[in-house]
């Protein structure tokens, strides 16, 4: 597996940023990790990226130890901060050649201008870092991480402060490279969860509250399933009762009614509508969004 | 490390303060050594064939001009979050120092060569031509530069405990008037006189600087330096690694 992260506990003085948290991801795999501001996402980074030490446990990537083997995993993973710092002052050739130094990358021009395209910085390429807009400034944090190809690639809010469309373009782009690569992203933005990521991780105040895949976490949290259904005609509760996997009827308005099962209904109440000559107007089966999910796991946990 | 002071000199010289630097320096000692009429530095009107006004002239000089060249060194990463990406990278706290260190001492160093004209003027004017002693000018700038180096290494200490350039110039200038000058000073307290104040006198960057100008290069002095370079080195070091405390 390419990170490893076992029983992590960070303490800053008295305050636990971190608490007993434990996960794994796979190469291949784009794992999205969602929690509350201030809930330990920045922090869990840091430390897999070896800028800060961890209180007590273990984390590995590729097998090395954040700790022991520090130079190692810095080869292995690239990252990107929280706010994206860069060298405002560097021209963006200049920046990319100094990091490509850094990792002693042999034929480091071609390297750099392979970065630049695959990141779409061609038409920029001349200009100061600090001149760019900040959708380009991303392109180029995207850049200083991929520069040395590592197995590992880190984001810390890869998309926050950009516009809609600068959102989807490095979208795009992590999902192009996390194609060959171990990625883990944090956000609190739930739709990119579900646009980029396998997984997902949901910490909150410093605990692992989720760990499964999006469809799952759906699934799971509910258990059952709610139909909301219009006829057209009018007719009684007792009626609907009378379906066979439908558990419980409410009625919304007029002849709109919700249906709630723990089985799939759809055939059943279709059914029933032809055999009582009735017609359906409107038939939606209710999902429960990330957002509930997230607002009932990070509240739950209070 | 060669790869981080060749981003620090050519950031050193794609902004201004490269050049600003540079400038102040030989503005500031061919203003007193040249200019300034009866001054206690004029060369010209001095009347013997030394560079002694340079000589202590300078570390006033540096005292303000290196402080002010490496207060940005680690407190612009500190503050804009580079350091970040610059410490997860596969090289080590000791190796970014240094590369930091070394790049300001380049730039120190760039802002002395131009002072050699000086020393060929000296040369020129003697009335036995030639009538300058060498082997004092050569010390001297040999003391200059550790000295220099020594202000170089406070300075970057100085950067590296805080985000704040002005606070790290504040710093960095008070250590080295306190280290330069201050030793020498407070061993004339009437506390110290003829008990220990040829001790305390040693423990100031002033003395070594003095004995090496004589154009004596004594061991005990180079090793002075050298060690007080290494001591803010170190300290710079440990200021980095707290963030992991």
């Amino acid at each position: 597996m390419s990170v490893k992260v076992d029983h992590l506990t960070k303490l800053y003085g008295e305050q636990k940023a971190v608490n007993d948290i434990s996960f794994e991801v796979h190469s291949g795999e784009i794992l999205g990790f969602l929690g509350p501001n201030g809930a330990g996402k920045s922090t869990t980074m840091k430390i897999i990226t070896t800028f800060i030490p961890q209180t007590s446990g273990n984390v590995t990537v590729s097998g090395f130890d954040v700790i022991d083997q520090s130079a190692e995993v810095r080869k292995r993973i690239g990252y990107l901060p929280e706010n994206n710092p860069l060298y405002l002052d560097m021209y963006i050739k200049e920046c990319l050649e100094f990091f490509a130094d850094l990792h002693g990358i042999q034929n480091k021009k071609a390297r750099v201008d392979e970065m630049i395209e695959v990141t779409g910085l061609t038409r920029e390429s001349k200009k100061k870092i600090g001149t760019l807009s900040k959708g380009y400034r991303q392109r180029v944090g995207l850049a200083q991480a991929l520069i040395h190809n590592p197995e590992v690639l880190i984001m810390d809010e890869p998309t926050s402060g950009l516009d809609p469309n600068q959102v989807v373009e490095i979208r795009n782009l992590i999902k192009k490279i996390g194609k060959q690569k171990t990625v883990i992203l944090s956000t609190h933005i739930l739709q990119e969860v579900q646009a980029l990521c396998d997984r997902v991780i949901i910490i909150n105040k410093g605990q692992l509250v989720a760990n499964d895949t999006i469809d799952n976490l759906q699934k799971s949290s509910s258990g059952e399933t709610a139909l909301t259904v219009e006829f057209k005609e009018t007719i009684e509760k007792v009626q609907l009762q009378k379906i066979r996997t439908v558990k419980q009827v409410d009625n919304i308005d007029g002849n709109k009614w919700r249906l709630i099962s723990d089985k799939d209904m759809q055939e059943d109440v279709f059914q029933f509508a032809v055999s009582n000559h009735l017609t359906i107007l409107s038939l939606e089966k209710e999902k429960q969004s990330l957002e509930d999910i997230f607002r009932t796991l990070t509240n739950s946990s209070k | 490390m060669f790869s981080v002071f060749k981003k620090e000199v050519t950031s050193f010289f794609s902004s201004l303060i490269g050049y600003i630097a540079i400038i102040v320096f030989l503005l500031a000692t061919g203003l007193f050594l040249w200019v300034f009429p009866g001054s206690d530095y004029n060369v010209l009107s001095y009347g013997y064939a030394t560079l002694e006004g340079l000589f202590d002239l300078a570390p006033w000089v540096f005292m303000f001009l290196i402080p002010a060249i490496t207060m940005r060194s680690f407190s612009e990463e500190i503050k804009s979050g580079t350091l970040e990406i610059l410490t997860t990278r596969p090289l080590s706290e000791i190796q970014i120092i240094l590369g930091k260190y070394f790049a300001a001492m380049f730039l120190v160093a760039f802002s002395l060569l131009p002072t050699v004209v000086y020393y060929i003027t000296v040369y020129q004017l003697g009335i036995v031509k030639g009538n300058i002693d060498s082997g004092v000018v050569m010390g001297s700038y040999l003391g200059l530069l550790l000295l220099a180096g020594s202000f170089a290494a406070i300075g970057i200490f100085a950067s590296s405990l805080t985000g704040n350039q002005i606070v790290a110039f504040m710093l960095a200038v008070f250590l080295c008037f306190f280290c330069y000058y201050s030793f020498a000073a407070l061993s004339q307290l009437g506390l110290f006189v003829g008990r220990i104040d040829d001790v305390i006198q040693s423990i100031g960057i002033d003395a070594h600087y003095l004995s090496i100008r004589r154009g004596v290069i004594d061991t005990r002095d180079i090793v002075y330096f050298l060690s007080f370079i290494g001591i803010f080195v170190l300290f710079t070091k440990t200021s980095l690694e707290s963030r992991k405390w």
